[in-house]
């Protein structure tokens, strides 16, 4: 996974509570058995007019107008602003792929649903929560402002606005350190095999009846 | 000190260690695989050259993409039918026991992984799938993980986690007549809400929960995640020693004796601790019914659609196409469908069937389906003639999968359709593009399918 870099990125606001990841990626598009690709289709119901299939060349596709997504001064958006409850839902591993194969890099909402909010740190994605008041302050800039961009520091946990006002953001260490480092989770956990190996062997003595199927 | 929740006790038994920086590496006992969110996790592995931890704690079916109808055709959908091919072949090459689509015993994920015997008490079980909360209701921690998880458990039997909070919903008193573990879980999602559990491990308890079946209880740790918690758990008593008792791959002889005690242990302490505690009145409960585009979105039959003055509800209105004040009972249906991971195990078939025998389904109704939820409890349910009971009501007798729960395979609503459904998530789409969903119980369900529209089942409703 790559390194979070900071970044500065035009906001797009979604004004909208509880989307579910059906939302994010319907489920024609979890047919496929690649990781990259799902952009086009993301929010696909909502973006275009037609219904969409798998494979289908979307560039030529009747667009939804009033989408946010579809507007203009939205269009190089990479960071999305939204509401509570963002990703719940299947687990599908898709929406966080959709959402980074868009361009999205950051996602700020009022909560994040667990699994989802899990899946984003997998994927170089980094979801920021901030509470109810900031989020509204937020859509009602981004909505006043055409262009009004955030830059992103990770390192410091800060939002600034072009008026240089700072936004402090909460994240727990472990994952910080995920995506500033763009960790290898599986080979840092494999670093642990001997222990895991010893883990193993007592805890098959004592539950022996779970290894013999 | 306080004692232990059954969480902290499945917690700590899966305990490899503690990273220092608030997360732990916990032990899986099991990883159950589908189609959809596996074959990225075998690219990983093949991409990086790592072998499976331990083979044989994982096991695969393909579910998501399967025909329901003339199976032996193959699948028609060339994309659908690569997913499963693929599924095929990577369990082929990493020699990972897979119940194939033409196996008997195939079925949905998570009703085959319990009736198996292949989910046990005091596993720890993951899967792509975030329905994996179902397995909770065997005193087993589990919960849905995302395909980079699911490649991280096969190469290294663990997973890092963070240890969520402890949340006891204590339902006591008894559900009424005619009232299903069903009606349950969505009165609980409309009380606490989609993200009510969010950061929490829901612990359900109380009278009203130890009386319920063990399908009962999959139903409600099945949906524990549309009330926003990962798992779902209730302690292990004789219904679920008597379960388990005697499935395929349940320990036998000595093991079982040994395995049987150390069960006995799964519960939480009189004096545990819970972070948050809920209390429900069961005898509050009436037949529910979902009317918008979330399941917390949801009102006892008897009611009507909310007002709200703020205008919250409008987007989900409009896509129901329904409006504040209307009366669940006016809603009229097109389609029914009774399945998923939810709700197609043997005793939801048998409450269906209970109210559709000897009666049609409504000319109103263009399509009512039962989609079993594996090999075996449609091979039960024909033994006990449910399927004939559902064909001369004029409903379809499918074969098991997920079907129109999530409508990836041809099961679908086509836009407008509004259907009453037995699975679990009501997402606009969520059935097929532009379908309305209801969510309701199995019984529910197929009274809707008899009348056209929504009569409360626990009344005199067919007069």
């Amino acid at each position: 996974m790559e390194k979070f870099q900071t970044f500065t990125g035009v906001v797009a606001p979604l004004n909208r509570a509880n989307i579910d990841t059906d939302a994010i990626i319907p489920k024609q598009f979890l047919k496929s058995i690649h990781r990259t690709g799902f952009g086009p289709n993301l929010f696909d119901e909502w973006r275009y007019l037609d219904h969409g299939e798998p494979g289908q060349d979307c560039s030529n596709r009747p667009l939804n107008q009033d989408f946010v997504l579809n507007q203009n001064r939205y269009k190089s958006a990479s960071i999305l602003l939204t509401r509570e409850n963002f990703g719940c839902g299947s687990s599908r591993e898709h929406a966080p792929w959709a959402l980074s194969d868009y361009g999205f890099k950051t996602i700020i909402a009022e909560s994040f649903a667990d699994i989802f909010y899990n899946n984003c740190f997998k994927n170089g994605i980094l979801p920021i929560t901030l509470d109810e008041e900031n989020i509204l302050s937020l859509f009602k800039k981004t909505e006043s402002k055409p262009g009004f961009a955030l830059m992103v520091n990770l390192d410091e946990q800060s939002l600034i606005d072009p008026s240089g006002s700072t936004l402090v953001f909460e994240l727990e260490k472990f994952r910080k350190d995920a995506l500033l480092n763009g960790l290898d989770e599986i080979g840092l956990t494999l670093s642990h095999a001997a222990v895991i190996r010893v883990f193993e062997t007592n805890y098959q003595k004592k539950y022996p009846w779970l290894f013999t199927t | 000190m306080s004692g232990k929740t059954l969480f902290d006790k499945l917690w700590k038994s899966h305990l490899v260690r503690e990273n220092g920086d608030g997360t732990s590496l916990l032990y899986i006992d099991r990883q159950l695989i589908h189609e959809v969110t596996s074959p990225q996790a075998f690219d990983g592995m093949r991409l990086t050259n790592r072998s499976l931890w331990r083979t044989e704690a994982n096991v695969a079916v393909p579910d998501h993409n399967i025909p329901t109808k003339d199976r032996d055709k193959g699948i028609e959908d060339p994309i659908s039918k690569l997913q499963v091919d693929t599924l095929d072949k990577n369990c082929d090459s990493f020699q990972i026991k897979e119940f194939k689509m033409s196996d008997p015993n195939q079925g949905i994920v998570h009703v085959i992984g319990p009736e198996q015997g292949l989910t046990l008490p005091g596993m720890a079980i993951v899967c792509g799938d975030s329905h994996t909360s179902t397995h909770g209701a065997l005193g087993a921690l589990a919960f849905g993980i995302g395909t980079s998880e699911v490649e991280h458990v096969l190469a290294t039997q663990c997973l890092i986690q963070q240890k969520s909070k402890n949340m006891l919903i204590k339902v006591d008193g008894k559900l009424k007549q005619g009232i299903t573990a069903k009606d349950l879980i969505l009165f609980i999602i409309g009380k606490i809400g989609t993200a009510g559990g969010t950061g929490y491990a829901i612990e359900f308890g109380g009278n009203a929960i130890k009386a319920l079946s063990m399908e009962g209880r999959m139903t409600v740790c099945n949906m524990t995640i549309e009330a926003g918690a990962r798992a779902g758990l209730i302690a292990v008593d004789q219904t679920t020693l008597d379960y388990v008792n005697g499935k395929p791959f349940s320990p036998k002889g000595e093991l079982w004796e040994k395995a049987r005690e150390y069960w006995k242990t799964l519960q939480s302490d009189e004096d545990a601790a819970f972070d948050k505690t809920i209390e429900i009145n069961a005898n509050d409960i009436n037949p529910m019914v979902t009317w918008g585009t979330s399941p917390e979105l949801v009102v006892d039959v008897e009611g009507e659609i909310p007002f709200s003055a703020n205008r919250k509800f409008q987007p989900a209105l409009d896509y129901m196409g329904l409006e504040m004040g209307v009366p669940i009972k006016d809603i009229l249906l097109d389609k029914i469908f009774i399945g998923s991971c939810t709700n197609s195990r043997i005793e939801d078939l048998r409450e269906a069937a209970k109210v559709v025998e000897g009666k049609k389904i409504a000319d109103s109704i263009k399509l009512a389906m039962v989609v079993p939820g594996s090999g075996p409890v449609k091979d039960q349910a024909e033994k006990e003639g449910l399927d004939k009971i559902f064909l001369n009501a004029g409903f379809e007798w499918r074969e098991p999968g997920c079907s129109m729960c999530l409508a990836m395979n041809a099961d679908r609503l086509e836009s407008g359709e509004r259907c009453a459904s037995t699975s679990n998530r009501n997402f606009e789409g969520r059935q097929g593009q532009g379908g309305r969903t209801h969510l309701v119980s199995p019984a529910m369900a197929a009274a809707a399918a008899i009348k056209g529209y929504f009569v409360n089942v626990t009344t005199n409703w067919n007069n």
